[in-house]
């Protein structure tokens, strides 16, 4: 190639191709599926108006599709924060059923999830 | 055009050298006496001047130790438990015993941070944005420190749109997040990627880290 005839356009390219090549380097793929658990947990804090349990609901919902299809397992977590939604709208079997998963994927759960599952009847 | 390239060459290597340097590699004796598989991250105390960096820095943490193996609580769950059991702070909740921790959320180790910088200064012409953490992991039963770390991820205004630091950072601009408009938390992920998953200074890998990659 004949160094001239190179475009900025061109050495752009190369130096982007270059770059995700050291990025893709340095991480390999993740393991789990991680759609939006984490932004919902900041929007919690930070949007709390924005962030209703019904839209979070919806998010978390289209997440698990997306895992499904994606063939990955959710993060830690997700299922629990998915539950403590479904309390926080009435729907006490449903975060039940979540907690349950949670401590059926990661047994390290077991003691949290039952304490949470524990305060569903209690409330 | 050569040299043009070469100097390319240079300048990548050079983004890609700092992070990593100037630490000296961690002691893991006691993290492979007493690997976790489990941890508790407790919401970060905050000597940063911005009240956002608790919350924003929080919601960070989860993806990079995951990634690495192990399992994480529920961090805004673990939170809503500490407060409807009286502990309304960082603070308070950083001062409950590892006994108390062990017996309410089944944790094998919990993760103490301290958030030194927390947010933007703006200059003349630009604004640099910069996320510290402080971070140290103890054994719930021994009481041990298994690892222990400092990270600091920095973001000039400039930088914006790309670059190394643009596509690390992994949260994603969606219609729900795009309203907050705090650029310390999408640091904060940055941040978090440099603290623990480094070889040499981040955390060993977990249980759930898949034998194929490691």
């Amino acid at each position: 190639m004949d160094a001239e005839l190179m475009s900025p356009q061109k050495s752009i390219l190369i130096l982007a191709i270059a770059l995700s090549a050291l990025v893709t380097g340095c991480r390999s793929p993740d393991i789990y599926y991680w759609g939006h658990y984490e932004n919902l947990v900041y929007i919690t804090y930070a949007k709390p108006d924005k962030a209703t349990p019904e839209l979070q609901v919806r998010v978390m919902e289209e997440d698990m599709h997306k895992a499904i299809s994606a063939n990955k397992p959710l993060p830690p977590g997700f299922r629990a924060h998915l539950g403590n939604l479904y309390y926080q709208l009435g729907k006490a079997d449903l975060a039940l059923q979540e907690f349950q998963k949670e401590k059926a994927q990661f047994p390290e759960s077991a003691v949290l999830m039952d304490r949470l599952a524990g305060n569903l009847t209690k409330k | 055009m050569s040299a043009r390239f070469l100097s390319l060459g240079l300048l990548i290597a050079a983004l890609a050298l700092t992070g990593c340097v100037m630490q000296k590699p961690c002691d893991y004796t006691n993290f492979l006496a007493h690997p976790p598989r489990s941890i508790v991250v407790l919401p970060p105390l905050n000597q940063s001047t911005d009240i956002k960096g608790t919350y924003g820095y929080l919601s960070t943490v989860t993806r990079p130790i995951a990634e690495m193996g192990f399992y994480v609580f529920p961090v805004a769950e673990v939170d809503q438990l500490m407060k409807e059991n009286g502990l309304p702070t960082a603070g308070e909740m950083h001062a409950v015993s590892l006994g108390k921790i062990g017996e309410i959320i089944g944790a094998d180790s919990v993760l103490y941070v301290t958030l030194r910088n927390y947010g933007s200064k703006y200059q003349v012409l630009s604004s640099v944005t910069t996320v510290t953490a402080d971070a140290k992991l103890v054994d719930v039963k021994s009481g041990l420190t298994l690892w222990e770390g400092t990270a600091t991820a920095q973001q000039s205004s400039g930088d914006s749109g790309g670059g190394v630091i643009g596509a690390l950072v992994t949260a994603a601009v969606t219609q729900v997040v795009n309203s907050a408009t705090d650029p310390a938390h999408d640091v904060s992920s940055l941040a978090n990627f440099q603290l623990f998953t480094p070889k040499k200074y981040g955390l060993l890998h977990g249980c759930y880290f898949p034998k194929e990659k490691e």
